[in-house]
């Protein structure tokens, strides 16, 4: 190996080590708000890769009838509820959000020349069709077991999971899909290549780090969300309901797992069940940080990309071999480590 | 029974129960605007159960009707959006989050509802405790056990309640801080606050409120004005002792 290839390949790391750390602090953020361990994130990032990918086809992405299908049983069980209750009003806003929304969407996919319309445009009709399922997930499947012992949540989740597999599989097929890269540039620096898609991508990472970062700090929408992943019961007595709570992480964590799939569909073909393995390397660095540590898990997430890359050179056949076995050493200096506290009260 | 002219909150039969357990029975009581009522009792009474009940906390049977509105099965979003605010025994802090961070989440649903009036409450707040100002950028669980108190107090405060319902804010903590906290109970009432005050130090509670109540395994065993309540001596031997006037000073 020299110091090209060498490089080369920490580029690489890099470059996945991002998309990594963005999905293990969505993985981070929903366990320390709802408990959940969320087995699906990657599913995420395949639907709103090849969501992007039937867009630029100039076809309907079925993903859309997804959300309208989701949307309408989410009407259907809170507009019962609003009905039996006599809150009249609140009518309204549920049916406008999920069936009016959906259904609107549908109809701008329809109108407008999707396929001939600028990259940005597609990403944000993509983004629109997959976001949204975060939080009508979290209605459907969680809300009404939120407060289930953490097992029950993850058993749920490997469900949830399966189901977006299979479901992914009859909307997109089971051809692999490449999207065209934002950017054709390319840059020389010294030795190194570096492609404009891999200056994308770590830059929207960053971007969205930051941003993430300013939301939980500056916002009180943020601040809540904090606020209940460190007490649930102070949070609720504020009037933070955790099903609000829930919405808001899954929407967040919805957005990272659709924008991370639209940033990487240029550099890898995605599959409808790539975004498994994707998503379990964020799972590894998310480990790394202990489900609890923002910044220990984007630092892990960097560390299994490089290990990733490097261990394809030398060990191509064995690279997730080694990846995931990076898991047991974590796991025996986590739990040599730290002490074992006795739930406060 | 609380004659009132505007009562703020009256519960009527309400019953919870743990399982076949029945924590709670038939408890009826009333909170008028501008009054200090308090419930006292002995460990494990029920009196906690109560305020998490009419909170919407726990599930519970009878009627809650809060400022004219009944609710049949109290929910404690709307309940905060409403204007009741519980300061918790437990305080519930954000211990990993500053003072400041703690003050304005209290007024998070008032926030949603679209005031922003958020930095004049804070002010007012920090008037009334003028510690929580000086450490404002500190972590809530770096402090002391009577600035969690008055964190925890203030933090309800910025919701601006009709309804502030303490359970046992003076539980653990020093004499001189309960004197504090208690001057504080008096002080919000001149503001205009309703409040129901849950206390096990009943000789403080009786001399700051206008009504009280004695809760005994679940149901209310006697009902008064706090000041006749004080003198009746069956509430003397239950709860205040004798010679055990030193304690009253802490409510002076």
């Amino acid at each position: 190996m020299d110091v090209q290839i060498a490089l080369m390949l920490a580029q690489d790391g890099l470059t996945n080590g991002a998309i990594y750390a963005l999905l293990a602090l969505a993985l981070v953020l929903v366990f320390a708000v709802t408990r959940v361990i969320f087995i699906p994130q990657g599913e995420f990032v395949a639907y709103g890769a090849l969501t992007l990918a039937m867009l630029q086809g100039g076809s309907m992405p079925a993903t859309a009838w997804l959300l309208a299908g989701m949307g309408a049983l989410v009407a259907l069980i809170d507009g019962a509820t609003a009905l039996r209750n006599g809150q009249t009003q609140k009518l309204a806003g549920v049916l406008g959000w999920n069936v009016g929304y959906p259904l609107g969407l549908v109809a701008l996919l329809t109108l407008l020349p999707v396929k001939d319309l600028p990259l940005v445009a597609q990403v944000v009709l993509a983004l629109a069709v997959v976001v949204p399922m975060g939080p009508l997930l979290y209605r459907l499947v969680f809300q009404p077991i939120a407060s289930a012992p953490i097992l029950i949540l993850l058993i749920v989740s490997v469900a949830v999971h399966v189901a977006m597999v299979g479901l992914g599989l009859l909307f997109f097929g089971a051809e692999g899909q490449r999207t065209p890269a934002f950017s054709d540039a390319n840059f020389e620096i010294g030795p190194l290549m570096v492609s404009g898609q891999t200056v994308w991508v770590v830059m929207a990472s960053v971007v969205l780090i930051l941003a993430l970062y300013q939301f939980f700090e500056r916002t009180l929408y943020g601040k809540a969300l904090r606020a209940t992943a460190i007490n649930r019961n102070g949070a609720r007595l504020m009037g933070i309901s955790p099903a609000l709570a829930g919405k808001l992480t899954f929407f967040v964590a919805a957005l990272i797992g659709a924008l991370s799939g639209v940033l990487i569909a240029p550099i890898t073909t995605i599959y409808y069940d790539t975004g498994f393995l994707i998503g379990l390397k964020g799972f590894v660095a998310a480990i790394i940080g202990g489900l609890a540590s923002y910044p220990l898990a984007a630092v892990g997430a960097v560390l299994v990309g490089l290990l990733e890359s490097f261990s394809s050179f030398w060990a191509s056949a064995f690279k997730e071999v080694i990846v995931f076995t990076l898991i047991i050493p974590v796991l025996l200096w986590r739990s040599l480590t730290t002490r074992h506290v006795e739930e406060e009260e | 029974m609380n004659e009132v002219k505007n009562p703020v909150l009256q519960i009527d039969k309400l019953c919870v129960s743990y399982g076949k357990v029945e924590a709670l029975s038939n408890a009826s009581i009333t909170v008028g605007e501008g009054q200090i009522v308090t419930v006292i009792g002995p460990n494990g009474a029920g009196k906690t159960t109560m305020l998490s009940a009419i909170m919407g906390v726990l599930g519970s049977a009878g009627r809650v009707s809060f400022d004219g509105t009944i609710e049949a099965v109290p929910e404690v979003e709307r309940m905060v959006a409403r204007g009741m605010n519980l300061v918790p025994e437990k305080r519930e802090l954000f211990g990993e989050m500053s003072i400041e961070d703690n003050l304005e989440l209290g007024a998070f649903q008032r926030y949603r509802m679209g005031h922003r009036d958020q930095a004049r409450t804070m002010n007012e707040v920090f008037e009334l405790f003028p510690r929580l100002k000086e450490r404002r950028t500190q972590l809530a669980g770096t402090l002391s056990g009577g600035e969690r108190q008055m964190l925890a107090v203030g933090r309800a405060l910025m919701a601006k309640p009709r309804l502030l319902m303490l359970d046992e804010p003076s539980l653990g903590l020093a004499p001189l801080i309960v004197r504090e906290i208690f001057r504080i109970v008096a002080e919000l009432r001149r503001r205009g606050v309703s409040i129901l005050l849950v206390e096990q130090n009943a000789r403080a509670a009786l001399q700051v409120a206008d009504y009280a109540y004695v809760l005994e395994t679940g149901q209310i065993a006697m009902q008064g004005p706090a000041h006749a309540l004080a003198d009746d001596p069956r509430v003397i031997e239950a709860y205040l002792g004798l010679g055990g006037k030193h304690q009253a000073m802490l409510s002076t």
